[in-house]
């Protein structure tokens, strides 16, 4: 059996008897890679010397056969969280060329959790799109289905997990960027609560909605995943100082009792047949595991993706002003600052991150910022009180993570709006800043792509929601499938 | 028609803190450039602010020193706008919830009279980076981005030159007197912009607003403004119009230039900083920041004057600068002539500062030292002249003056034994002088005390010495 096809789990238990090295987890990821992802692309950029001579170190040291939590198992990183000494482009040609000169404090916690940094994952260029389309190096594929998206915009830490190119990876989370990609291509993706794991080192896109989170194979990898990344970091303000629970010890609570919410607001004509028929499935796995069933309001959800489009690309217009040719990056140079600020930025950008730029500035502008950004802000308030009333009627949400399956390559590329209503399932969560984490729960008959269930949870209750994730995937057996490739 | 100028100043004051608003970059001026920089001062992708608490407590110390209402919740702003010195192309500011409102400050015109003038409020934002511009191409020295500036705006209640220059005076005297800033403006740590306007005495309503920037010294902004208000009461009286605009100060010319015009003013697009808590100030740290509150420089003013028994231009001398009054007040404490030790201070003390390049905080000489000097002086154990050699010593050696006096072996002599030896040998050694004296030129006895003293290097009890000649050319 190839070591490539293992969950953490299972990595950990053989590298902690012996049976394998740090270095031959490595090398199968590596010569998989080798072998697939010119079909994926889910790379932007791996080093295998690198990665190897990271392996070698933690062979050396022991680290791999102790008790680490991911001593030996090598992590992949989308292309926008930091990494000292290796490239950090955001997918973009501004940044073309760029190599980090810190570590972001996911990055310092999980080399000190043993974990090898394998390489950089594609994505949507700085995070703005829900298919990876928007890449400037190029499409990545869906393992399920290679005609396909693979969802966005961490499509390549998607793919690369469900494609078993790596054992886990981080993603970035604004609207849905974790959950989308993870449900389109089979695999657990998990947005924690906004402030519970530390930004420092991200690239920011929409500072009040990031979060960084895990892509892994099952929820229990999840969990572990989660043990390392979450805790407070003084870096980060928004980051908050509650203790960190033992996210493995709830799994196995079960759900006997736990009321799930169902909001009437999601379950919506026009969804795909076949997913809604999915997730209602697993929500009678759920019912029959113990688990009751409430209905729940959330009044606000029309709004939610109106509100984050004003929000995030607000935020996002001065976030991506530093990208100017002055300090690093990609410059062309122009008659004057102004002149090379000008073309710089026309020619590192590509359309969609410009578009939401305009869109952003046009938000704050003297004489627009009252009706746009301000109203913007008082309704997101309004949706965080949605949630606020749901969760004392229940303890977990369920909802379909998208309302379709992975759709075809180039399908909505011209019809942003369209693109932008992928993530109607998934704002709403980083707009009430709570936690939600997707998980497969069927497949379409053909073509067979996978559908995702998202269980969302209050602000800091990742061990919920990561129970009743569990309950239901040891009940099931649709992480066990796998993509022919 | 009489015309009077509305002004109005906006003060940016570097706050004296050991490191950056949002990073732990040191704040030192003049170091090599873009040495004191790391990922955050220098905008890299993916760092985050995390703010100064003692700028906070400054900027709290600052308001209750100009009597401000200290908010419970202020926030943090970005203001947008691209320029190469700044590094995020926003700055983080505070825009409608400042950590200061209201206040005042009291000047001191010439002629001794008092006027409050109304301050607005005071926030806190981070510097820029500084442009430095070589033949044919701009370099950018980071080390000032990212060092806390205070902004403070007066209300436009100052009517001219004279009172602007008045108000910044005693603005710096109080941001000293906390150490809140050494409000060095030659190092860029004070800097002030203008906005004034001119309107017929008796209109109720302002003229139209003009912004003055680039004025680098106090005098510097009194000679701009005494400019614009030529300028634009000129224009007026021709009966054109003043046109609402930024204009740049140019000293060297005397003269202002337009920067640029209503219709390109920046829309900075200001929203709440998502990456910072807002401020929440307690009135426990309220009290705590209370409890640094110093005496006021006027208030200080008249305690110097009541309590030494100083001249009012002394004790205005002394206060201009808080740790001078502090270096004063120690020396004077218990002083049997704290009017002598004001004029070693002002004028021995400030002389060789001045010449060393240095300041009364680098200052080699303690106040102990300077009180123990007067000592010796008034109880004529050295003599005035010899007093100036034991500072000189002090200021390079560090030395106590008792200790100078005794290893020079310059002791005043008012042995009259010792002395007496002395005025006879200037007698004989002078007839003429004596001769002349003695038929009547009373002034001749100030030669031969100029001789005894030259025959003694200068350590003769010139009082001691004047009664023995007097007694011995009269016998």
């Amino acid at each position: 059996m190839s070591l490539h096809t293992l969950t953490i789990h299972q990595l950990r238990e053989k590298l902690r008897r012996g049976e394998c090295s740090a270095r031959e987890a490595t090398q199968s990821l590596l010569d998989r890679i080798q072998g697939i992802d010119g079909k994926l692309k889910a790379y932007l950029w791996l080093n295998p010397e690198d990665a190897l001579a990271q392996a070698d170190a933690i062979d050396r040291s022991g680290v791999a056969r102790d008790g680490k939590l991911l001593g030996g198992v090598p992590i992949a990183i989308k292309d926008l969280i930091n990494v000292e000494g290796q490239p950090c482009a955001c997918a973009s040609k501004i940044l073309k060329g760029h190599t980090s000169v810190y570590d972001a404090f996911v990055i310092q916690r999980l080399r000190d959790a043993g974990a090898v940094l394998l390489g950089r994952t594609n994505m949507d260029e700085f995070a703005m799109g829900s298919s990876t389309e928007n890449s400037s190096w190029g499409i990545t594929h869906n393992p399920w289905d290679l005609e396909r998206i693979p969802g966005g915009s961490s499509g390549g830490s998607a793919a690369a997990v469900a494609g078993d190119e790596a054992f886990a990876a981080l993603g970035s989370d604004t609207g849905g960027s974790i959950r989308q990609p993870a449900a389109l291509c089979g695999c657990v993706g998990l947005k924690p609560s906004y402030g519970r794991v530390s930004r420092y080192g991200l690239v920011a896109f929409a500072s009040s909605l990031d979060q960084i989170g895990p892509f892994t194979k099952t929820v229990a990898d999840c969990a572990l995943m989660m043990r390392v990344l979450a805790g407070h970091d003084r870096c980060d303000s928004t980051s908050v100082p509650q203790p960190v629970p033992d996210y493995t010890a709830a799994l196995n609570k079960g759900v006997k009792g736990l009321r799930i919410g169902l909001p009437k607001e999601y379950f919506i004509d026009g969804m795909d047949r076949e997913v809604e028929a999915a997730v209602r499935g697993a929500i009678q796995r759920l019912q029959s595991l113990g688990a009751e069933v409430v209905e729940i309001s959330l009044p606000h959800t029309d709004y939610a993706v109106a509100v984050y489009y004003l929000i995030a690309t607000a935020e996002a217009s001065a976030n991506l002003a530093r990208f100017d040719g002055v300090r690093y990056g990609a410059r062309v140079t122009g008659e004057d600052v102004i002149d090379m600020y000008g073309k710089t930025r026309g020619a590192g950008f590509g359309p969609e991150v410009k578009r939401r730029i305009i869109l952003g500035t046009y938000a704050l502008s003297a004489g627009y910022y009252d009706a746009y950004y301000l109203r913007a802000q008082k309704v997101r308030t309004l949706i965080r009180q949605d949630f606020e009333k749901a969760f004392q009627q229940c303890d977990v949400i369920l909802t379909p993570t998208s309302p379709e399956v992975a759709f075809r390559i180039g399908e909505k590329a011209d019809d942003p709006l369209k693109m932008y209503l992928s993530d109607i399932f998934t704002i709403g969560a980083n707009l009430g800043g709570i936690c939600g984490v997707s998980l497969p729960c069927g497949f379409t008959k053909s073509p067979r792509l996978p559908i995702g269930l998202q269980v969302l949870g209050k602000p800091l209750d990742e061990e919920t929601i990561l129970r009743v994730g569990h309950t239901y995937e040891q009940a099931t057996e649709w992480h066990k499938e796998r993509p022919t490739l | 028609m009489e015309y009077e100028a509305v002004i109005g100043l906006e003060v940016h004051v570097q706050l004296k803190t050991k490191s950056k608003m949002f990073c732990g970059c040191a704040t030192e001026f003049g170091a090599e450039p873009n040495t004191h920089v790391c990922p955050v001062c220098l905008g890299y992708p993916g760092v985050l602010p995390v703010m100064n608490e003692e700028a906070v407590r400054k900027t709290i110390l600052t308001g209750l020193m100009i009597g401000s209402e200290i908010a419970e919740f202020s926030k943090w702003d970005r203001k947008n706008y691209f320029y190469p010195d700044m590094p995020k192309n926003y700055q983080i500011s505070q825009y409608d919830l400042p950590l200061c409102l209201h206040g005042t400050v009291e000047i001191r015109l010439d002629g001794g009279q008092t006027r409050k003038i109304g301050i607005t409020r005071a926030h806190l934002e981070e510097d820029v980076a500084k442009n430095i511009h070589f033949e044919t191409t701009s370099g950018v020295d980071f080390n000032r981005a990212g060092t806390p500036l205070m902004e403070i705006v007066s209300e436009p209640d100052l009517r001219s030159p004279e009172e602007a220059f008045a108000y910044l005076t005693a603005l710096k005297e109080i941001l000293m007197s906390g150490d809140v800033s050494d409000c060095d403006m030659e190092k860029g740590q004070l800097r002030c912009d203008s906005n004034i306007s001119v309107r017929p005495v008796g209109q109720k309503e302002f003229g139209e607003k003009v912004e003055i920037k680039n004025m680098n010294t106090i005098s510097g902004v009194r000679r701009a403004l005494a400019y614009e208000i030529q300028r634009q009461t000129a224009a007026l009286q021709k009966g054109e119009k003043v046109s609402q605009e930024t204009r740049r100060w140019d000293d060297a010319a005397g003269r202002t230039f337009v920067m640029r015009t209503k219709e390109y003013a920046h829309d900075y697009r200001y929203f709440p900083e998502p990456d910072l808590m807002p401020v929440v100030v307690g009135e426990e740290l309220v009290a705590e920041v209370r409890r640094l509150l110093p005496e006021l420089p006027e208030t200080r003013r008249q305690r110097f004057v009541k309590q030494y028994g100083l001249p009012e231009y002394d004790a205005g001398v002394l206060v201009a600068d808080g740790a001078l009054a502090t270096f004063y007040e120690r020396a004077a404490h218990g002083a049997q002539n704290p009017k002598a030790i004001a004029n070693w201070v002002m004028t021995e003390l400030l002389g060789k500062l001045g010449e060393a390049k240095t300041t009364i905080s680098e200052c080699p000489i303690k106040p102990e030292g300077l009180a123990e000097l007067v000592d010796l002086i008034d109880s004529n154990q050295i003599s005035g002249k010899i007093g100036k050699e034991v500072f000189a010593e002090m200021f390079t050696g560090g030395k106590t003056p008792s200790d100078i006096v005794r290893e020079k072996g310059w002791v005043q002599v008012s042995d009259t034994g010792a002395l007496e030896a002395l005025v006879e040998q200037a007698i004989a050694g002078n007839p003429k002088s004596v001769a002349d004296f003695r038929a009547g030129n009373q002034a001749a006895i100030n030669f031969l005390k100029g001789q005894v003293m030259k025959l003694s290097k200068g350590k003769a009890n010139p009082q001691v010495a004047g009664e023995i000649l007097l007694r011995k050319l009269n016998n």
